[in-house]
């Protein structure tokens, strides 16, 4: 089905893809004339495929559960941002924070994100075939940052828990994120991540990986004369 | 949050549909700033005469006109809502001075060769609309929606800032350092009209364009003095660049064609541009200055 957002307003769109006629059983939709709308395909919560034909502006597919949503374009800040399950796959750019604070899903994005990308993340897989901007993975609790490109500064700044693999170069490490050894366990997850992103002509081998060093877990006795 | 949006025209084909175009982004950055808007557009047509662009407030035309005609040499005028273009030989010098000191109730938007600024209080649909920017033709432009935060909303606190001939700056973002910073261009001969930390930043400008710096040496020493957040957009005569500060909180996105480069706070704001699905859209890095024309 065909949802032009030239004829229908962006709230009757989304409240159509919120409640799906489960008598009809369509799932599969097709978005056109997007034209930097905000908020775009937020708050979807079943099995369904959606394709949109432009760019997006800000929160595209955030908070989504289950669905499948392709956009042919570019997308603003906080693309998948919140997301808990499903697939967000960005053909363009996309701008800052894109899958900030995500629980879980896969946000694909093939070309560059900008800065702060997987800010705060909580369990999603990022995966990213161009670069990242500064302040990525910034107090990014788990899931697997995937950069093909370069990193900006401040990578992983404060980070718990998240496995973040970078191919090209790093500007600079935040807080307490270092370099780890890559193993045989994470070459295996991290093929199964780029084979699920397509990307065929990257091995996992050329990848560095990055993580916490934990030493901005617990409080350290000598540091009690800064308080 | 405000809205910020600019084109600048790189071939001739578009320069009728100036107006036409930036009154589109104006209205699609109503969201982001509905307090007050402006803009500026530049337009080389006449360059003998100086073209001062007034905001005569609540004064009455005729009586304004009939006042200032026998001080200023051969003036014409074009009045647009409250807005007066008065177009004359005689030089800024002059002419600002007799404004300052006989006219108290006309305030000095902006003056150069080429530019024309407007701005007001109100809705940006209903400020385009009043002041027509759809009719206006011109090589760039520039505009400001606002959604005031550090100053009042008034017609003083809108944006763009013109602080020199043909300059005009805009500014999504707020500056920390901009008291200090005005007291010190102050002693350097600066003046300003309000409270607003952006005329500090324009100020800043067109102190560091006096000094024979070129807008983007300006602008990279500004990403050391000017403290704060912001997206700028700044004008020229021949010129239009962009910077974000280095921690780039405040959007921006630019798309680039053969024939126009445009840069908005959000990309619906370009979304009625020419062939600009096919352009080539990028977000301007932090801390690097990009600059069109001279």
């Amino acid at each position: 089905m065909e949802l032009d957002l030239k004829k229908l307003n962006l709230r009757a769109i989304n409240e159509k893809l919120q409640n799906l006629d489960r008598k009809k059983n369509e799932r599969d939709f097709k978005i056109i004339n997007p034209e930097g709308s905000h908020a775009l395909c937020a708050g979807l919560t079943e099995n369904m495929n959606i394709s949109i034909k432009g760019h997006v502006g800000y929160y595209c597919g955030g908070m989504n559960q289950n669905a499948n949503i392709t956009i042919e374009g570019n997308a603003g800040t906080g693309v998948a941002e919140n997301m808990m399950s499903g697939k967000v796959h960005v053909k363009g750019n996309a701008s800052q924070s894109a899958g900030a604070t995500a629980h879980g899903g896969l946000l694909i994005i093939e070309g560059d994100a900008s800065s702060r990308c997987g800010i705060s993340m909580k369990g999603i897989d990022i995966v990213v075939k161009g670069s990242v901007g500064h302040m990525s993975g910034f107090m990014s609790q788990s899931g697997n940052l995937i950069v093909c490109g370069d990193a900006g500064e401040a990578l992983g700044d404060s980070l718990y828990e998240t496995n973040i693999y970078i191919k090209g170069k790093v500007k600079s490490l935040g807080a307490d994120c270092v370099e780890k050894k890559m193993d045989k366990k994470h070459i295996k997850k991290l093929k199964k991540y780029l084979k699920e992103a397509n990307i065929n002509n990257i091995k996992a081998e050329n990848f560095k990986r990055y993580g916490s060093a934990r030493k901005l877990y617990n409080f350290k006795i000598d540091n009690l004369s800064s308080y | 949050m405000c809205g910020i949006v600019g084109v600048y025209l790189k071939t001739k084909k578009f320069e009728k549909d100036l107006g036409k175009i930036l009154s589109g982004m104006l209205n699609n950055m109503e969201s982001r700033g509905p307090d007050s808007a402006g803009f500026a557009i530049y337009n080389n047509e006449n360059e003998q005469n100086y073209k001062y662009s007034l905001c005569i407030n609540k004064l009455n035309f005729d009586d304004f006109k009939k006042e200032i005609n026998g001080k200023i040499k051969k003036p014409t005028f074009n009045l647009l809502s409250d807005h007066v273009i008065l177009k004359t030989e005689d030089e800024p010098k002059k002419v600002i001075k007799i404004i300052n000191s006989e006219f108290p109730n006309v305030s000095l938007v902006g003056y150069g060769k080429s530019i024309e600024i407007f701005k007001q209080v109100g809705n940006p649909k209903d400020v385009v609309k009043k002041f027509k920017l759809e009719t206006f033709s011109g090589s760039h432009g520039i505009g400001h929606t606002r959604m005031a935060t550090e100053s009042a909303i008034t017609t003083d606190g809108s944006h763009p800032y013109s602080t020199g001939e043909d300059e005009c700056l805009v500014h999504n973002g707020s500056l920390s350092n901009h008291n200090n910073l005005r007291r010190e261009l102050k002693k350097k001969g600066n003046i300003f009209n309000s409270e607003n930390d952006t005329e500090v930043a324009a100020g800043y400008v067109s102190n560091s364009l006096l000094n024979n710096k070129s807008l983007k040496d300006t602008l990279i020493s500004g990403l050391k003095d000017l403290d704060g957040f912001y997206t700028f957009i700044t004008g020229t005569r021949k010129g239009f660049a962009v910077v974000r500060d280095e921690i780039a909180c405040k959007p921006a996105v630019i798309a680039e064609t053969d024939d126009y480069v445009s840069i908005a706070s959000e990309f619906q704001a370009m979304s009625h541009l020419p062939r600009v699905n096919s352009a080539k859209i990028f977000e301007p890095e932090p801390g690097i200055v990009y600059s069109w024309g001279n």
